[in-house]
């Protein structure tokens, strides 16, 4: 880099490395007679001198006037240094007195002048200061902050957990085969189960994922016969609904473990563990039975509620208890047609809605405010 | 379903109460959505008649009744217009409490006293409207409380049921569970056993199609008096959400709610040739339904006919012909069973779904048919309302085959995580309804017809664990090899973009997939514009949202709209989401991932000086910034040719000859027909374009040795874009330009016309020596003349 040489502005003070403020130019003053006389008359002198010095110093208002007091005083021309030198005429015996009095003297005001120049340095210093003062209760230059989607943070902890468990994340697509969406979960078509997911079709065969789930049955394809499988699939699923609390489109995570030896307790486990690292150490879960054509047994499951703890309030409408996912055991079926034989192995999977465990997590009441993209909602997260 | 605790305890005598009876099904997966008490805080209505009504004379709409409640006579004054002299009515008076707590008080209308006021069954807890005050049957006594009468106060159960236990959408299904659940007796409730064949003189049943009928049981019922049923009844057939007609069709109704076999009646005087016949639809085959509309029918759908003609839709509705009517003497009763897919599709192409066709689409319990009927008859002698012909004609073309179940006791451990103890499964699947044989260390489950449900082990498992109760299974770990939480490339880079992006103050927003085919009018494309191409979906609840998106920009605009609208003005904004494009019949369309952004407004605004538009260099500047954190080499081409965007501020993103995306001003046109106040720019990005020609940052030694900063101002024409300059300086630099910065653009009086200046602030440097300035100066001078070669400049300074 290049460098530049510093330049400083003439006149300006200057921190020297002993603290002290010393002024760049100085003016000397003109030198003061002196009278010689007998030993006793010196002292005099000397004293006379040092009352004035004293007063002078007191009195300076500048640092300029405190060197000239020093030039006049101390200087190598100055009234004592003169006194000193005159030294020489006196008896010897009366030397030494002379002397160390005029050294006390000489360090005495040496003294002085520091003391002196010092607070008239805080005094500059100050009004320095002063000149340069900012209202520090003005704000700040403003910065443009982003926000990350509220689902994207709670998708992205949801995953950071099942990551840290070892799952892997998996995508699929949201255009998907009715096969895969229906059929191979062991809900055929006229299955009485497809009026739980009102569907948008593209055609008789294809159709907007209606769930998660289908990226089980894609992944086992691709990983048979290999075990263990355990994978997460968060993503945008669409279901006919429009309402208050649906919205045509939502987001799921879809969860799914397949071994050698898998059982409902082990789903518990998880969900357990999902749930306190996601709602906090004291949350319990809570399994009921349920119904799902892929699972077999199948659990809806409740998390203690995540604003009274389950005391009951409002939100959790007096039961203490949140519905938060939907989970079971794989069906046969479903590993059947995927390529893994049911009687070597088990699996288990889990549904979510992201805006579900979002919404409780931050107090939203309603989920459409998620797609409605108002920054004065987004801005809040 | 809506279940009546009294009527349930008909069934098993449930020891808890109905809030812990509550808990412990939904524990079971019997869930209880709600319990709701009726009539408990209820207290002196009682009945009277009305022995006199006659017009308010100060007000048309109020009559004053007279209602004698037995020897002492009231003056009610009310607003119903059902009201007759003799009618038998409830009857508040002065202090008496109603279904929901109001206290009664005496009160005025238009200077008519009124002693208390007559309820509806609204007033009573029974319904939640009502068309008028409430009639009883005419031989109730008056005087008489008539919380007692009607059977309350009562608790409801409103069951939220999945669609696998059609066997629950009875009492006798809920009642089988509570028994099971507390080790209890049920009792059935007690039926009139069709002894004879009497019934068979009246009536030839013939199923034509077995396999969309497997039974068709009639009985026949004569003398029938039409008319109110019990209140008792009624009231049940209320609490469980169905509206009391008259008595024939309210007890069909209450059969079918308790044992769930859908019934129906027909005037028996009214079909021809004394014969059913249960067949498939001849094409085009038309019937008038009850509700009076002529339906027409195909081969798909399943009929009821006479000898001649078609009289009702097998278990969705009957035909009007043929309906029981206040005149009908003799009845023929039918307990039938019906292919469930058949009735769903009948009953779904007729948009008729009726408390029957739910039942019969989820699987009537076939062994059952016989037995309703038997109930049936057994309500029609009770309630005095017929003589029961003796017999039942019976025609069971198909019994099912008995199911078994195949059950490894070991396995279902394994399957559930706990050892339930075997002798207790074996209980509880035996109180279910299942037969259970021991075969050495196997279970033979028979399963019941009623639980069509039940096929293989895993149901059984189920059935085991849900009454061990899930509370009690543990939360165990799964064990097994350690596996490594993957995330895909795709998804890690959509992490951190979303984060950069984030963190230079675009917000991020998550738009549908659905779009409206309109926007593309709007959004300026032509005819043949390849965006036009888009998956439509087939039953989209709107045209605004019936096609999926080919790009983000519709959906960044209308963020920007719906902000406007809401009068947020500054507006930065991003998303991350897939775009659908066709391909191919047959194949799934493509899903590219695309980051859209879009800013519009001004930069946030401070005391200190004016905030700056958020326009085209604003978003270049991130991007900008995006594609160099990314590593990658970008130019950015003039691009004149997207319709959406302002011709001469667009640019088209390119890295090499990979194209990655374009950003740009939107057309004034477009911002015109939207309203918009301020410009907005776009941008799109390809993101798995963007993650294939990224470069993953590498180290380079830092350069010790100082370098040398010049900067030169040259003077071109305008027409000369600022890329081009940049290229020429960088290739007349060589090696030892090492930073080169763009400071200053002027146009202006001190120049020629249609020129502009360009300064460039460059730093020279060799990693190797310290430059000399004359080396500096030979770079720059080379610089100089390549511009003036190349681009037509002129050194300024
Ligand atoms: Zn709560």
């Amino acid at each position: 880099m290049v460098q530049a040489v510093r330049k400083e502005p003439v006149g300006v003070l200057k921190i020297s490395t002993t603290g002290r403020y010393l002024p760049r130019a100085v003016n000397l003053c003109c030198c003061m007679r002196l009278v010689v006389a007998g030993g006793t008359k010196v002292l005099k002198q000397l004293d006379e001198i040092r009352e004035r010095a004293q007063t002078a110093v007191a009195l300076a208002v500048n640092l300029e006037e405190l060197e000239s007091l020093r030039v006049r005083f101390l200087g190598r021309k100055g009234e004592i240094t003169q006194i000193l030198r005159q030294m020489a005429s006196l008896p010897p015996d009366e030397r030494p007195p002379v002397g160390r009095r005029a050294n006390e003297i000489k360090e005495e005001l040496d003294r002085a002048l520091s003391a002196r120049s010092e607070a008239l340095l805080g005094q500059t210093l100050l009004a320095k200061f002063e000149r340069e003062k900012l209202d520090v209760t003005l704000p700040g230059r403003p910065v443009r902050i982003g926000h990350r989607h509220p689902l994207s943070v709670v998708q992205e902890e949801i995953e950071a957990i099942f990551l840290g468990l070892g799952y892997s994340i998996v995508e699929g697509p949201e255009v998907e085969l009715d096969y895969y969406n229906f059929e191979a979960l062991n809900l055929p078509k006229d299955h009485p189960a497809r009026d739980m997911q009102d569907t948008f079709f593209i055609s008789d065969d294809v159709l907007l994922r209606t769930h998660t789930s289908p990226v089980q049955v894609r992944t086992l394809e691709r990983m048979a016969p290999k075990l263990p499988v355990k994978i997460i699939a968060p993503g945008k699923v669409y279901r006919r609904d429009d309402d208050a609390t649906h919205s045509p489109m939502f987001q799921q995570v879809e969860g799914l473990a397949v071994d050698k030896n898998i059982r409902l307790s082990d789903l518990k486990g998880v969900l357990l563990t999902f749930a306190q690292e996601m709602f906090g150490l004291e949350t319990r879960i809570r399994l009921r039975p349920s119904y799902f054509p892929f699972t077999e047994p199948s659990a809806e499951v409740d998390i203690s509620c995540v604003m009274c703890g389950g005391e009951g309030c409002r939100v959790c409408k007096d039961t203490g208890w949140l519905e938060i996912l939907g989970a079971g055991m794989v069906h046969p079926r479903v590993l059947a047609v995927s390529g893994y034989d049911p009687e070597r192995c088990r699996g288990f999977a889990f549904g979510m809605g992201i805006e579900r465990v979002a919404m409780l997590k931050y107090g939203i009441g309603d989920l459409r405010m998620f797609y409605d993209n108002d920054l004065r909602f987004l801005e809040q997260f | 379903m809506r279940v009546p605790l009294s009527w349930l305890r008909e069934f098993v005598d449930i020891p808890v109460s109905p809030r812990e009876l509550a808990e412990r099904l939904t524990a079971a997966g019997i869930a209880v959505d709600t319990v709701t008490d009726v009539g408990d805080k209820m207290k002196g209505v009682i009945t009277a008649r009305l022995s006199g009504v006659r017009p308010h004379p100060n007000a048309d709409r109020l009559s004053i009744c007279s209602a004698d409640a037995g020897g002492e006579v009231y003056e009610i004054v009310t607003a119903a217009d059902n009201v007759f002299t003799g009618a038998v009515v409830p009857l508040a008076l002065e202090g008496a409490r109603l279904a929901d707590g109001t206290v009664i008080k005496k009160a005025r209308f238009r200077g008519i006293a009124s002693m208390g006021m007559l309820c509806s069954e609204v007033e009573l807890g029974l319904e939640d409207r009502s068309p008028g005050i409430m009639i009883l049957p005419p031989d109730t006594p008056p005087g008489t409380d008539i919380a007692a009468l009607l059977g309350l106060p009562d608790t409801v159960l409103a069951f939220d049921l999945t669609p696998n236990r059609g066997d629950c959408l009875s009492i006798l299904g809920i009642a089988r569970e509570v028994a099971v659940l507390y080790g209890l007796q049920l009792n059935y409730p007690p039926v009139l056993e069709s002894e004879g064949d009497e019934a068979a003189g009246y009536i030839d049943v013939e199923i034509r199609d077995p396999q969309l009928c497997g039974r068709y049981a009639a009985r026949v019922f004569e003398d029938i008096k039409i008319g109110q049923a019990p209140l008792r009844l009624q009231t049940r057939l209320r609490l469980a959400g169905m509206r009391p007609i008259y008595n024939l069709v309210d007890v069909t109704n209450y059969v079918m709610l308790e044992l769930g076999q859908p019934l129906h009646a027909f005037d028996y005087e009214t079909l021809r040739g004394r014969r059913i016949v249960v067949r498939r639809a001849s094409p085009g085959e038309r019937l008038v339904t009850l509700d009076g509309v002529t339906r027409q029918f195909d081969r798909e759908d399943l009929l009821i006919a006479d000898a001649e003609r078609a009289v009702a839709v097998a278990g969705v509705m009957g035909g009007l012909e043929t309906e029981v009517t206040p005149g009908t003497a003799t009845v023929l009763l039918e307990s039938a069973n019906f292919d469930p897919l058949s009735i769903r599709k009948t009953s779904r192409k007729l948009g008729l779904r009726s408390e029957a066709s739910l039942r019969f689409e989820k699987r009537v319990d076939i062994e059952g048919a016989v037995r309703a009927a038997g109930r049936m008859a057994r309500l029609v002698a009770e309630t005095g309302m017929g003589r029961v012909v003796p017999g039942v004609v019976d025609s069971y073309t198909v019994r099912p085959d008995q199911k078994t179940v195949v059950v490894r006791p070991d396995r279902l451990d394994q399957i559930i995580g706990a050892s339930v103890p075997g002798d207790k499964a074996v209980k509880w699947l035996k109180a279910l309804g299942f037969g259970v044989r021991k075969n050495t260390d196997r279970l033979i489950v028979s399963v019941p017809t009623f639980r069509p449900d039940v096929s293989i082990e895993e149901d059984i498992a189920e059935e085991v664990a849900r009454l061990y109760g899930y509370d009690r299974i543990a939360a165990t770990q799964t064990y097994g090899e350690a596996t490594p939480g993957r995330r895909p490339p795709v998804e890690t880079f959509i992490r951190w973009v979303n984060r950069f992006l984030t963190g230079l103050g675009l917000t991020e927003v998550v738009t549908y997939s659905f779009i409206n085919p309109m926007s593309f009018d709007l959004l300026r494309l032509p005819q043949d514009d390849p965006l036009r191409r888009v998956v439509a979906l087939k039953n989209p609840i709107s045209e605004e949202q019936s096609v999926l998106r080919a790009t983000l920009l519709p959906g960044m605009l209308e963020v920007v709209c719906r902000n406007v609208s809401r009068r947020v003005t500054d507006i930065a904004v991003f998303e991350a989401g897939r775009v659908f494009k066709p391909r191919a019949d047959g194949e799934l369309p493509d899903e590219p991932l695309k980051l859209g952004m879009a800013v519009a407004g001004k930069e946030p605004r401070g005391w200190e000086s004016p905030p700056r538009d958020m326009d085209f260099y604003f978003l270049k500047g991130i991007v900008e910034a995006l594609l160099d954190r990314l590593g990658i080499d970008a130019v950015f081409r003039p691009l004149q040719t997207h319709p959406s965007l302002h011709p001469m501020r667009a640019a088209g993103v390119l890295a090499g000859d990979k194209e990655l995306g374009y950003l740009g001003q939107v057309h004034p046109e477009i911002k015109m027909s939207l309203d918009l106040p301020n410009d907005v720019i776009l941008a799109e990005f390809d993101i798995e374009r963007l993650l294939a020609v990224r470069k993953v940052a590498a180290f380079r030694e830092l350069v010790r040795f100082p370098g040398v900063l010049r900067d030169i101002a040259v003077v071109v024409p305008e027409g000369v874009p600022a890329a081009e300059l940049v290229d020429n300086v960088k290739t007349a630099g060589g090696e030892l330009l090492r930073e080169l910065r763009l400071f200053d653009v002027y146009k202006g009086a001190k120049l020629p016309e249609c020129t502009r200046s360009i300064a460039f602030s460059l730093l020279f440097q060799a990693g190797d020596r310290t430059l000399t300035d004359t080396e500096a100066a030979a770079c720059v001078e080379a610089i100089v003349n390549r511009l003036k070669e190349k681009c037509g400049a002129v050194l300024r300074w």
